[in-house]
């Protein structure tokens, strides 16, 4: 399907600040069955260097998932949600996410590319603390099928 | 505890991690639905699923890249030495109400930088014969 590719180098506002938990935290290690203690143990935690447990490798999807809804919610954009498939994922973490880190993401969308029939949108979610603080950059690849 | 994390001269290029397999059952799914936040009824709601043209449920992406950087994080001794993280999703991972699915996790050393201490492991997953990650890659920051 088409999507407005008048959206390419385009940045959404900041998001509202995700409030990173403990419980949070260990609830998505043990879905994803990351058994390292530094997940669930406060004093292991401490004893490696960290502020508090920190989040397993992948858990930025959470905040860079927020951080696309605004582009795929975006009426302009003209996207059919029920169509969006996950094409590709990048992390590149400038340090752990912990909790306690009160987190914000500032969307861009990089490109905007029609192939096949497919609409693919590269995206990224730069996330930092609300102190400002650079945590991670998370790069998305939405697919959005075409009609059969 | 830094001591148990590997450091440059514990790791060359051509290395192979433990390897692991995953099974998915549907709790499994459910589990990560909760977890992630990303609630997609194409990953729990078989009906729906069929309704969209899949074959069956599926697993979510994140899901099965999610569970395959465990055996880079438990190789290395800290899951927060894993500083780049990146996958294509080439063939979902179809899991039936009965018997769920098996995922295999392999991995070897592609790169060592003894200068920047860091290194690249390449995963390979596989469901059955299909591989479900392309060129998934995770660049970890040695001792």
């Amino acid at each position: 399907m088409a999507v407005n590719a008048g959206f390419t180098g385009r940045t959404y506002p900041p998001t509202a600040p995700y409030a990173v938990g403990r419980e949070k935290i260990r609830e998505f290690a043990k879905a994803v069955g990351a058994d390292d203690v530094v997940h669930t143990d406060q004093v292991q935690a401490r004893a490696r260097g960290y502020r508090d447990v920190i989040a397993p490798p992948t858990f930025a999807v959470l905040i860079a998932q927020q951080c696309d809804r605004q582009f795929i919610a975006d009426p302009e954009a003209g996207i059919d949600f029920s169509r969006v498939v996950h094409g590709a994922q990048r992390f590149v973490h400038h340090r752990p996410i912990t909790a306690g880190d009160e987190i914000v993401g500032v969307l861009t969308i990089d490109s905007v590319k029609q192939a096949g029939g497919h609409a693919m949108v590269t995206t990224s979610s730069a996330l930092s603390t609300i102190e400002g603080e650079p945590v991670c950059t998370a790069t998305s690849t939405l697919v959005i099928r075409g009609g059969e | 505890m830094s001591n148990a994390v590997l450091s440059v001269k514990d790791v060359e290029v051509g290395q192979e991690l433990p390897p692991a397999t995953i099974h998915i059952s549907r709790a499994s799914l459910v589990q990560y639905t909760g977890a992630s936040l990303d609630r997609n009824p194409i990953h729990w709601d078989e009906r729906f699923a069929r309704s969209v043209g899949l074959p069956d449920v599926i697993a979510h992406g994140m899901f099965t890249m999610g569970s395959a950087i465990n055996i880079v994080s438990d190789w290395v001794g800290d899951a927060g030495r894993v500083v780049e993280y990146s996958t294509r999703f080439t063939k979902p991972v179809v899991v039936p109400y009965e018997g769920g699915a098996d995922v295999e996790v392999t991995g070897v050393v592609t790169a060592v930088d003894a200068q920047t201490g860091r290194a690249t492991v390449e995963l390979t997953v596989m469901c059955g014969t299909d591989k479900v990650l392309g060129r998934a890659l995770a660049v970890v920051a040695l001792s």
